[in-house]
């Protein structure tokens, strides 16, 4: 993306200078590089989009050729690609009425094309699908396309031979979903969690899954001994204290815990788990865990169930996968276990911990306090957890750094290269 | 026995004025009201004065008080007191390092995070109702990151050694090079800061250390560089460091300690790249009685003629 070139190009109806501004259809075809740099390439699957989008690129060339300074074709011209949907607002309201229906027929079935492959020359990427949620983007997209040609819509002709598809976030991938993908082999998560997937259903038809790998392990670690952190020696409580002007009047803050020597109990030694228990060692703890099975490699005591570690363990930490065996793993009993002074931090699902117990818990004072970047209804949070100072509330932010979306990325054409290969697959989800 | 009478200069902990009292004839000088002619009034039988960080003895306190001893610290920072007048005085001084080693470099640790990762910020807005579906903002990782620590001293070394586990490479500045360590030294505070993402103040506070982080050494350390302060105020040029944030130039900042505590420049308050923490360096309950007992440890080995647990002068 980038500079938008100034030149005309060869013929004028095919080459035009091209700007920014249209309505959220176009705003998104520009970004999936149909329109580019001047450029109107590949075709609209409607030929009245077609025809729609040449028109507009004509009439907006002459606009600017008539005059530079008008001040909306300035803004048009410079207005960076991030304002797109901006300015695709304006634009819609500006625009002539009648262009909606074509329009938003065209959005549903659509295709994307590398500007940089031009139609002469043979395409030998293999096609993959973008399977995502409206309010859901994958970090990076654009690093894929020198490698694969996306597309995005289960509508498209294209659904039908696509072998692989990357699931963007919690993006349901269902029986539905895979009814319209009669030729899919691969479902190449972009989470670390694939509860959103049917997993039974990949399975069954011979459907490969792969998850994030380790590209989220140490962001997750790091944040999972943040939350500790934070509940124990009360940052973000002491940080509003702080900012509410309040020292100065009341003086020295409440003491908190201490983190040295606490027993922590990891639920889950999968890779985030491993990362989480080395980096609380380091802080003097002593570290449990539980898994689904005993790991042979691992140094730390096993319990078989979470009841038994949680009786064990002054905190635990919940970083398992979601499965129909582990909701609510983290029940009445779990919380009862761990006992008053105990403390939960939960960086993996919502639903892993009965919510509801736990507000109970945590408002009765039966337990210590909980850090938590997950929950059952997320954006919802339980408006009786604001008003404690013991708890610490995190809008699922666990893995979000770029460092963590690069890595992604690295695991994603990893996965899909391998595939498309027949090499082995880099993170293959697997049952532990 | 003759009761002892013990001079303590501030409120602590109730466990520890208990303690005290339990064994000694207690001289709360927060309670009177004219502080010196209290002094005057005790000078004749004070022979222990307990302070802690932010209180101790100046000169002026030292000559009024004829009969001291011994003055017990309930901190590991000395910089409040007159240590050289003690010294000339051959009154003992003690502090209570090693059971809050610990204690101080978790703190040092949590503030790197929680700044990194905008725990606090977090927090502040999903409490505020406003978090939407898909809403995220993207943080900075604190694995792999370099941290450069002034000081390697006990706290620092603890703070190495925590930040090690996150892969972080370390390297630090120190009044001398330390020859068994394997982290890079380098010569001045400000190749450190050119050299490092996250610059921790770990080294007591002396007439040389008094602002060691200027306005230099934060413009190297940069805008997307973040200071951590577990020392103490005057470590770091507040003013400087204000601007130095508000102006970009710096990329964030963990505070527990301010120049002049308990104020904090509301400047910092709007910041979401700014925690602030009042003073909590050491502040479980936990560390607390551990630095009570050495505080009651040291004086009782004292008056009966026995070494002192953890003396310094």
């Amino acid at each position: 993306m980038g500079k938008i070139s100034k030149k005309n190009r060869g013929n004028p109806s095919k080459e035009v200078q091209w700007s920014s501004v249209m309505d959220d259809a176009l705003v998104d075809a520009f970004l999936h590089k149909v329109i580019i740099g001047g450029r109107v390439n590949g075709t609209f699957i409607s030929k009245a989009y077609n025809d729609i989008v040449k028109e507009l690129v004509e009439k907006f060339n002459m606009e600017i050729n008539k005059d530079k300074s008008k001040p909306i074709a300035k803004k048009w011209m410079t207005t960076p690609m991030p304002n797109y949907s901006k300015m695709a607002q304006l634009w819609a309201k500006d625009r002539a009425k009648g262009d909606h229906a074509e329009i938003a027929k065209e959005k549903r079935a659509r295709t994307i094309h590398d500007p940089s492959m031009a139609t002469e020359v043979e395409d030998h990427r293999p096609l993959v699908l973008v399977h995502h949620l409206a309010s859901f983007k994958l970090p990076l997209q654009d690093r894929l396309i020198p490698h694969f040609r996306l597309f995005d819509s289960l509508a498209s002709p294209e659904a039908s031979s696509v072998r692989a598809l990357i699931c963007v976030g919690p993006t349901p991938v269902t029986v539905d979903t895979l009814d319209h993908l009669p030729s899919l082999r691969l479902v190449v998560g972009s989470s670390a969690g694939l509860d959103h997937v049917d997993l039974v259903e990949c399975r069954r038809r011979g459907i490969a899954v792969t998850n994030s790998g380790d590209a989220y392990s140490e962001n997750v670690a790091d944040y999972a001994v943040a939350l500790l952190l934070d509940v124990l020696r009360r940052l973000s409580a002491a940080d509003r204290f702080v900012r509410s002007g309040l020292w100065p009047q009341q003086g020295e803050y409440p003491l908190g815990c201490k983190l040295g020597g606490k027993r922590v109990g990891i639920v889950g030694l999968g890779s985030i788990g491993y990362e989480v228990a080395k980096r609380l060692v380091a802080f003097g703890c002593t570290v449990a865990y539980n898994s689904r099975n005993k790991k042979p490699s691992a140094l730390y005591p096993y319990y078989a169930n979470v009841h038994d570690l949680a009786v064990n363990s002054d905190v635990l930490i919940v970083c398992c996968a979601l499965t129909n065996e582990t909701h609510h793993i983290i029940n009445k009993d779990v919380l009862t276990a761990l006992g008053r002074e105990g403390v939960i931090i939960n960086v993996g699902r919502g639903a892993l911990v009965d919510e509801k117990e736990l507000v109970q818990f945590l408002v009765q004072g039966e337990i210590g306090g909980a850090g938590l970047d997950v929950f059952e209804n997320e954006p919802n949070v339980p408006k009786e957890l604001f008003a404690l100072d013991n708890v610490v509330l995190s809008p699922h932010l666990a893995v979000s750094t770029p460092e963590s979306f690069e890595a992604l990325n690295e695991v994603i054409i990893a996965n899909l290269k391998a595939f498309f290969s027949n090499k082995p697959l880099l993170s293959p989800f697997q049952q532990e | 026995m003759e009761s002892i009478d013990v001079l303590m200069l501030c409120p602590m902990i109730s466990y520890l004025e208990q303690e005290l009292q339990r064994r000694y004839n207690v001289l709360k000088l927060w309670t009177a009201p004219e502080k010196s002619q209290f002094i005057k009034d005790h000078s004749a039988t004070i022979r222990a004065i307990v302070g802690d960080g932010g209180h101790g003895a100046d000169a002026e306190m030292i000559e009024a008080l004829p009969r001291l001893e011994i003055l017990s610290s309930n901190s590991v920072g000395v910089d409040k007191i007159d240590l050289e007048k003690c010294r000339e005085k051959g009154i003992r001084v003690t502090y209570t390092p090693d059971v809050l080693t610990d204690e101080v470099a978790d703190l040092a640790i949590g503030l790197i995070l929680a700044v990194l990762r905008r725990l606090c910020a977090s927090d502040r807005y999903v409490r505020s109702g406003k978090w939407k579906k898909g809403d995220f903002k993207l943080t900075t990782k604190f694995t792999g990151k370099t941290v450069g620590i002034i000081g390697l001293g006990r706290i620092g070394m603890a703070i190495a050694k925590r930040a090690e586990a996150f892969n972080c490479p370390i390297c630090y500045f120190s009044r001398t090079e330390k020859p068994d360590t394997k982290y890079k030294y380098y010569p001045s505070v400000l190749e450190l800061a050119s050299n490092c993402q996250i610059l921790v103040v770990a080294c007591s506070l002396t007439a040389e250390t008094r602002h060691i982080v200027n306005r230099e050494v934060m413009n190297a350390l940069g805008p997307k560089g973040v200071l951590i302060n577990i020392g103490r105020g005057p470590h770091v040029d507040e003013p400087e460091l204000v601007s130095a944030l508000v102006e970009g130039r710096l990329g964030g900042a963990g505070l527990d300690v301010y120049e002049h505590e308990p104020e904090v420049p509301e400047e910092l308050f709007s910041l979401e790249n700014v925690v602030l923490l009042p003073h909590v360096g050491t502040a479980t309950v936990e560390t607390r009685k551990a630095m009570a007992d050495l505080v009651v440890g040291n004086l009782e080995a004292h008056f009966s003629n026995k070494p002192l647990l953890t003396p310094l002068v």
